[in-house]
C-alpha cells in the first residue's frame, strides 16, 4: 500500500518533470524558428565571421618589416657606403632616400615618408680610423611606437654586426686582438613558430574575438528586440519559468556559436593551414564553457537595456574594453598591476590565452586546467546574475 | 532663425532624455583614453622567464642577478630541468628561457668561449624578437664588464633619438585614432539613427508637413551631435594633456578647425545613411558594422597600413578617418603647420561637400 503510494508520487513528479521539459522544448522550437526565419541575421551570424576571419588576418599584421630609412651621408667614404649596403641587404630596411642634409631627412619624417633618418657625419671614416670610434645619429619617428622601437633596435644590431666585421678590426694583430678573451655566445631558438609568422598568433585570436562578438551582441539584441516589440510581455504572462525562458534563449545561440566556432576552425585550416596542435575535444570543451559565459553576459546586457540602440552601445562598449584588455593586441604581462587584475576579470583574456596555447603549443588539460575553472566560474556568475536580474514583472 | 533654434532645442531634449546612451557616449572616450594611456603600451616588460642553471657558478649567478634587476624580465623560480621549462611554456607562464650549460664558468675561463641557450616563445613573434634582443644585450654587457680592456678597437656608436616623443610614451599613436573613432560613433552612427527613428515612429511626416523647410530639419538634427562631438573632443584633449602628459605641439585653432571639418564629414555620412535606410536596426548595422570596421582597420592606428595587401591600402584612400588621423598626428603631436596638411584638408573638404550634396539631393520631402 505504502509502496504504491510512493510509486504514484514518483510518477507524478516524473510527469511534472516531463511537463517542464516539454515547455522548454516548445520554447526551443519557437526560438529556432525565429532564428531560421530571419535570413539577414542568420547570414550575419554565419557568413560575416567567415568573411572576417579570411580578411582580418591580412590586415592585422604587426610584423615590422620594410622600415623606411633616409640615409644622410655627409662623408661619401668607402665605409659609409659599406654600411649603407649592409643596412640595405639586411632585409628589414628599405633605404628610400639619400637626402643631402638632416633637415631634408627630417622633412621626410614630417611628411611621413620615412620612419628613420640615419645621419653619417662628415669625416666619419677618418675619425673612425684615427680615434677608434665614431658616433652616428639615428632619429626615429617615435609617434608610431612599435615600429620605431623595433626598427631602431634592429638597426642598432645591424650596426653592431657591421662593427665586428669591419676589416680594420679583423686585420688587427692577434696581440691586441679585437675579440674579447672571454666571450659568451648566445644560441637562440624560436619555439612553436620557428619562422616567426604573425598569422599563427593572430588567427586564433581573431577567431575568439569573432565568437565573442557573435555571442555577446546577438543574444543581447535578441531579447531587447522582444522587449521593444512587446512580445516579452506575452511570455511573461504565461506560466513559463524564468530559467525556462533563459535556457530557451541560451541553447539555440549556444548551438549557433559552436557551429560558428567549427566553421572558424575549418577556415583556419583551409585558408591558413593552421591545425590545432592540441586535442580537439579539449578545445571544444573550453569553447563550450566560454560560450555559456558569454551568452550569460549578453543576457545580462539585455536585462539592463530597454532599446536595441542602448543594448548595441553597452555591448559595443564592453566588447571594446574586453578586446583591448584581453592581450589580443599587447601582452598582458607588460600592463600595470591594476590593469592585469581587470584583464583577469574578463573571460575573453582566459579564452584567448587557452586557444593560443592549445592551437600553437598543444597544451593539454593538465597544463591549463585552472583556466577551465576560471571560465566555469564566469559562466556561473554571469548567468546567475542575468537570471536574478531578469524580472518577469516590469 | 527662431524656428531653427526651437528645433535645435527639441533635438537636444531628445539627446538628453536617453541617459544611458549619453553616459556611454561620454564614458567611452574616458575609458579608452585611460586604457590606451596606462594599460596598453607597446613596450615589453615584466615578462616571465625561466632560468635553468646547470652551472651554478659565480658567472651564471652574476648574469641571473642582472636579469633580476632588469625591468624586462620576471624570474619566478629557477627551473629544475628541461622538462620543467617545457611545462611552463605549455602553461603559458613564461615567454622565454635561458639555459646555462653545466660547465659554463669553467669554459668561459679555460677556453675563452662559453655558450648559453636562449629559447623564445615565438608564437608572439614581436615579443620574441624583442626579448631575444634584450637578453643578448644583457649578456654582451656582462661580457664587456668581464673584459673591460678588450672592447672592439674600432666601432661605430649609434645614438638613437626618439623624435616628438622622447619619454617614449606608448599612447601617443592611439590618441588621434581614438578621437577619430569617437567622432565616427557620435556623428555618424547617432545622427543616422536619430533621423531614422523619426521615420520609424512616423513623426518625420509631421515635421515635413510643417511650414518648416525640410533642409532645416536635417540641419537641426545635425547640430546637437556636432556639439556633443566637440565636447567629447575637448574631454579627450584635456585627459591627454593632464593625465597622459601629452604635449600638444601644434596650434589649437588649426586642430579645432580640422576637427570641425571632420565632424562635418561624419555628419554628412550619417545623414546619407539615414536617407537610404528605413529602420533603426539597418541604420545601426550599416553605420556600426559598415563604417566602424573600415575605420578601425584602415585608418592605420591599430594595424600598420604598410603591412596590408595592396587592395586594402587602396581602399584606405576612401576612408575619411585616415586623412583626419594623419592631420591630427601631424598637427597635434608633431607640431607641424597647415603647409604639411593642406592636401589632406582639401580631400576631406571635397569628401564633405560631395557627401553633403548627395545627402541633401536624396533627402525625400515626400515619404
Amino acid at each position: 500500500m505504502l509502496s504504491t503510494n510512493n510509486n504514484l508520487q514518483q510518477k507524478v513528479t516524473f510527469n511534472f518533470q516531463l511537463k517542464k521539459m516539454k515547455t522548454l522544448l516548445f520554447i526551443l522550437q519557437k526560438e529556432f524558428r525565429l532564428i531560421l526565419r530571419d535570413k539577414t541575421i542568420l547570414a550575419m551570424m554565419l557568413v560575416a565571421p567567415t568573411m572576417q576571419l579570411i580578411i582580418l588576418p591580412f590586415a592585422a599584421n604587426f610584423e615590422v618589416k620594410d622600415v623606411k630609412i633616409a640615409y644622410v651621408d655627409h662623408d661619401h667614404s668607402s665605409y659609409s657606403q659599406q654600411l649603407k649596403n649592409k643596412i640595405a641587404s639586411s632585409g628589414y630596411f628599405k633605404i628610400v632616400a639619400n637626402p643631402t642634409s638632416f633637415q631634408k631627412g627630417l622633412e621626410m619624417i614630417e611628411f611621413g615618408d620615412v620612419d628613420l633618418v640615419l645621419e653619417i657625419p662628415p669625416g666619419f671614416e677618418k675619425n673612425l680610423v684615427r680615434e677608434g670610434s665614431q658616433k652616428v645619429n639615428l632619429s626615429a619617428d617615435a609617434i608610431n611606437g612599435t615600429r620605431s622601437y623595433i626598427g631602431g633596435s634592429y638597426l642598432i644590431s645591424v650596426i653592431a654586426d657591421f662593427n665586428s666585421h669591419l676589416d680594420i678590426n679583423l686585420k688587427l694583430p692577434s696581440g691586441r686582438s679585437g675579440s674579447p678573451t672571454a666571450s659568451i655566445s648566445v644560441a637562440s631558438t624560436n619555439w612553436y613558430n620557428p619562422r616567426a609568422e604573425y598569422k599563427y598568433y593572430m588567427v586564433p585570436g581573431i577567431l575568439v574575438l569573432l565568437l565573442t562578438m557573435i555571442g555577446g551582441f546577438i543574444t543581447a539584441l535578441n531579447i531587447v528586440k522582444e522587449k521593444e516589440i512587446g512580445t516579452i510581455e506575452q511570455i511573461n504572462v504565461t506560466p513559463i519559468k524564468k530559467w525556462q525562458f533563459i535556457l530557451g534563449k541560451l541553447i539555440p545561440f549556444w548551438i549557433v556559436g559552436m557551429i560558428v566556432f567549427t566553421i572558424g576552425l575549418i577556415v583556419m585550416y583551409l585558408v591558413y593551414g593552421i591545425f590545432p596542435n592540441g586535442s580537439l575535444p579539449v578545445l571544444y570543451l573550453f569553447a563550450g564553457i566560454y560560450l555559456i559565459a558569454l551568452l550569460g553576459f549578453g543576457l545580462l546586457i539585455s536585462t539592463f537595456a530597454d532599446t536595441q540602440l542602448q543594448a548595441m552601445f553597452i555591448a559595443y562598449f564592453f566588447m571594446m574594453v574586453f578586446m583591448l584588455m584581453s592581450g589580443f593586441f599587447t601582452s598582458v604581462d607588460s600592463m600595470p598591476d591594476w590593469a592585469i587584475n581587470i584583464s583577469n576579470l574578463t573571460p575573453v583574456t582566459h579564452f584567448i590565452k587557452v586557444v593560443r596555447l592549445i592551437v600553437m603549443k598543444g597544451s593539454g588539460l593538465s597544463d591549463i586546467g585552472i583556466e577551465l575553472g576560471y571560465l566555469a566560474l564566469f559562466a556561473v556568475i554571469l548567468n546567475g546574475f542575468a537570471i536574478w536580474n531578469y524580472k518577469k514583472t516590469s | 532663425m527662431k524656428q531653427l533654434l526651437a528645433f535645435i532645442r527639441k533635438e537636444f531634449y531628445h539627446v538628453f532624455r536617453d541617459k544611458r546612451t549619453l553616459l556611454i557616449l561620454f564614458g567611452m572616450p574616458i575609458v579608452q583614453i585611460v586604457l590606451f594611456g596606462y594599460a596598453l603600451s607597446s613596450e615589453v616588460k615584466n615578462i616571465g622567464i625561466a632560468v635553468l642553471n646547470n652551472a651554478r657558478d659565480v658567472q651564471s649567478e652574476q648574469i641571473i642577478s642582472k636579469l633580476h634587476s632588469s625591468s624586462y624580465f620576471k624570474i619566478k623560480e629557477l627551473a629544475a630541468n628541461y622538462k620543467d621549462i617545457e611545462k611552463r611554456f605549455l602553461q603559458g607562464e613564461i615567454k622565454c628561457a635561458l639555459i646555462f650549460p653545466s660547465n659554463f664558468g669553467s669554459d668561459l675561463y679555460k677556453t675563452g668561449g662559453a655558450q648559453v641557450q636562449v629559447i623564445a616563445d615565438a608564437s608572439d613573434p614581436n615579443t620574441a624578437t624583442t626579448l631575444t634582443n634584450y637578453l643578448n644585450a644583457i649578456i654582451s654587457h656582462y661580457q664587456q664588464e668581464l673584459n673591460p680592456n678588450t672592447t672592439l678597437n674600432y666601432q661605430i656608436i649609434p645614438e638613437m633619438k626618439m623624435l616628438y616623443n622622447e619619454e617614449q610614451n606608448g599612447s601617443l599613436n592611439f590618441i588621434p585614432g581614438v578621437i577619430a573613432l569617437i567622432f565616427m560613433i557620435v556623428s555618424t552612427a547617432l545622427t543616422s539613427v536619430a533621423v531614422v527613428r523619426e521615420k520609424e515612429r512616423g513623426t518625420m511626416e509631421i515635421l515635413l508637413v510643417s511650414p518648416f523647410k525640410p533642409i532645416l530639419v536635417l540641419i537641426a538634427k545635425a547640430i546637437p551631435y556636432l556639439v556633443l562631438s566637440l565636447i567629447n573632443f575637448i574631454i579627450i584633449l584635456l585627459l591627454s594633456v593632464f593625465f597622459l602628459n601629452i604635449e600638444i605641439r601644434g596650434s589649437l585653432v588649426l586642430i579645432f578647425a580640422e576637427s570641425i571639418l571632420f565632424i562635418v564629414t561624419c555628419l554628412s555620412l550619417g545623414l546619407m545613411i539615414s536617407n537610404v535606410t528605413a529602420s533603426q536596426q539597418t541604420a545601426m548595422l550599416v553605420s556600426m558594422m559598415g563604417m566602424m570596421l573600415p575605420t578601425l582597420l584602415l585608418t592605420g592606428f591599430m594595424f600598420p597600413l604598410e603591412n596590408m595587401p595592396k587592395v586594402f591600402q587602396w581602399a584606405s584612400y576612401l576612408v575619411p578617418s585616415k586623412y583626419y588621423y594623419n592631420i591630427t598626428k601631424a598637427v597635434m603631436l608633431k607640431g607641424l603647420g597647415f603647409r604639411y596638411v593642406w592636401k589632406e584638408t582639401l580631400i576631406l573638404t571635397g569628401m564633405s561637400v560631395g557627401l553633403l550634396f548627395v545627402a541633401l539631393k536624396n533627402f525625400k520631402i515626400r515619404l
